[in-house]
């Protein structure tokens, strides 16, 4: 077999590429498989003013209590088990965010039409709702054909960068997913140009693994989207990583108390945040109950 | 009253709700029912297990599943299709699934507020967003779901239109409203509708032990009311039989919709 290009990189690495003001397409869904290693290096970096685009979850309510958002692109936030994401609440009714709202559809069309280099794609999704007053961005299309039906186009969601967390890779940046769904990492990485395409895995594995270790329908993301493959065990938590690990409901539940005041997401930033990864991961593996 | 009909005594209200809730989809025939919340995922599931047989429905994650049960154990789950997040958006665009969703807003012509309540720019309360909202009740039927029927969720004018009720889909050009339905909303009080002339929002039935004064009382506008409004239909044994030894087993309905 020819060698495949390693592109084994860290966090900080990945990071190290971006610049402020910049727009980062973060994976996963809610809290679920996010790719919570980066965030935290992000939190640790001088990078701000970035635009956002996620199905949100901790990775956007973080950003948000840490000012690295300038501006929000999303269909939601949740926690899942917590419903409304707190600091994300919080950062809104500050008014110390920008808000673009989308529906869920617009939002898949939207990284679609990124990845497929169009500036739109059509849907109905959104016709008489108020994402016309509470969206600008957004402006709808007449049908070229006898039909002449007015549509709603959704603009291609472009990404100066994307990070999404897996459960296997290869050093080439082959991946799979081991859990139930494989959200929409896939168009995040296809919606962000060459050279800051990052996917971060429980474990690289060698390629002649990948399709032991993972149903073929699971291998989804080819190395022909990716650039770098930060290997984070754990890089996923707080969220599930569903196949290697559930989310930490404890954990969680004491980050969203962190939205109760200033002091208490200081105090919480400097426990958890303010602190390398290994040393992250060592201090919650001790929370952990036996 | 039919004789299979449960005796006042032992219907509780969650009951009722979860009868009410599956009988928004009676008729649906071959369709994903799509309920979102506790009292919605048991009452499609009674659909499913009586009236409605043909039902599709999801475990809430990526699955279609045949079970009955409303939470089967993850083992336990008879899984029929895999329907992962993105897949649900072809349900979604072509007419195949009526969702139930929760509202913490919802007026008289069927609009819904999930996002934000106050100023939009600057809201009092951030909920969740838009979610799917506005995709939802452009391309399928939708019902909604009202644990707790106060004038301030069944109100006078939702801050924020995220899923779209009959005067904005009439006021689109054209028939781009086509696809457009708000069936029901069910309450923890009553059973309400859109079957006016003008699709104002109705009365179709108040549950046991509630009365119009009360409905009328927790509504934030003028519900048209018809003279003779009946009582939402009672469980019958077999169906109290199913929630509560196959679909419901742990009583999950009545932590939503407690007795009072």
């Amino acid at each position: 077999m020819t060698a495949m290009r390693d592109k084994r990189t860290t966090e900080a690495e990945a990071v190290a590429t971006l610049a402020s003001g910049m727009t980062i397409g973060i994976g996963g869904w809610g809290a679920r498989r996010k790719p919570m290693s980066v965030v935290r290096e992000l939190l640790r970096s001088d990078v701000d003013d970035l635009t956002v685009v996620s199905w949100g979850g901790p990775d956007v309510g973080m950003l948000c209590a840490a000012g690295k958002v300038r501006r929000l692109v999303y269909a939601f936030v949740s926690l899942d088990s917590i419903p409304l994401e707190p600091h994300f609440r919080s950062a809104r009714q500050s008014g110390a965010i920008e808000d673009e709202p989308w529906d869920e559809g617009l939002f898949l069309l939207g990284l679609q039409a990124a990845a497929w280099r169009v500036p739109f794609l059509p849907s109905r999704a959104g016709l008489g709702s108020d994402l016309f007053r509470d969206n600008p961005r957004l402006r709808t299309v007449t049908s070229p054909y006898d039909d002449a039906e007015e549509l709603v186009a959704a603009p291609a969601l472009t990404l100066d960068a994307a990070f999404v967390h897996v459960n296997r890779a290869d050093q080439a940046g082959n991946a799979a997913y081991l859990g139930p769904d494989p959200y929409f990492d896939d168009l995040f990485l296809q919606a962000a140009p060459t050279g800051r395409r990052f996917v971060s895995v429980e474990r690289v594995v060698p390629t002649e693994d990948l399709a032991k270790e993972a149903p073929l329908q699971a291998l989804f993301i080819s190395r022909l989207m990716v650039d770098g493959v930060i290997e984070a065990p754990g890089g996923a938590h707080p969220t599930s990583c569903a196949g290697d690990y559930e989310r930490d409901e404890a954990f969680q539940r004491r980050y969203a108390a962190s939205a109760a005041s200033p002091e208490a997401w200081e105090a919480f930033r400097r426990e958890w945040l303010d602190l390398p990864e290994a040393e992250y991961q060592a201090a919650r593996a001790r929370q952990a109950p036996a | 009253m039919t004789a299979t009909e449960g005796t006042r005594a032992a219907v509780r209200r969650a009951d009722v709700c979860a009868v009410a809730v599956a009988e928004c989809f009676r008729g649906d025939g071959e369709l994903l029912a799509n309920p979102i919340g506790t009292i919605p995922m048991i009452g499609g599931r009674l659909a499913r297990a009586s009236f409605e047989p043909d039902l599709a429905m999801t475990d809430g994650e990526a699955a279609l599943i045949a079970n009955d049960e409303a939470s089967p154990d993850p083992d336990a789950r008879v899984v029929e299709h895999f329907n992962p997040y993105r897949h649900m958006f072809d349900w979604v665009w072509s007419g195949r699934r009526h969702i139930m969703m929760g509202a913490t807003q919802v007026d008289r012509y069927g609009n819904q507020n999930i996002a934000a309540i106050g100023d939009y720019g600057r809201p009092r309360v951030q909920l969740l967003g838009y979610r799917g909202a506005p995709g939802n009740t452009i391309n399928d039927v939708t019902s909604y779901w009202v644990p707790r029927h106060g004038p301030k969720v069944v109100c006078e004018r939702v801050d924020t239109v995220c899923g779209i009720g009959y005067d904005r889909a009439a006021a689109l050009p054209g028939d781009a409203g086509r696809f457009h339905e708000v069936r029901r909303v069910v309450t923890d009080l009553c059973v309400l509708d859109f079957e006016t002339s003008d699709h104002r929002m109705r009365l179709r039935s108040v549950h046991p032990g509630v009365t119009v004064e009360e409905v009328v009382a927790a509504t934030g506008f003028d519900l048209v009311v018809p003279d003779a409004v009946p009582t939402s239909r009672r469980p019958t044994d077999e169906e109290l039989q199913l929630l509560r030894t196959v679909i419901d087993p742990d009583d999950r309905r009545s932590e939503e919709v407690p007795e009072r």
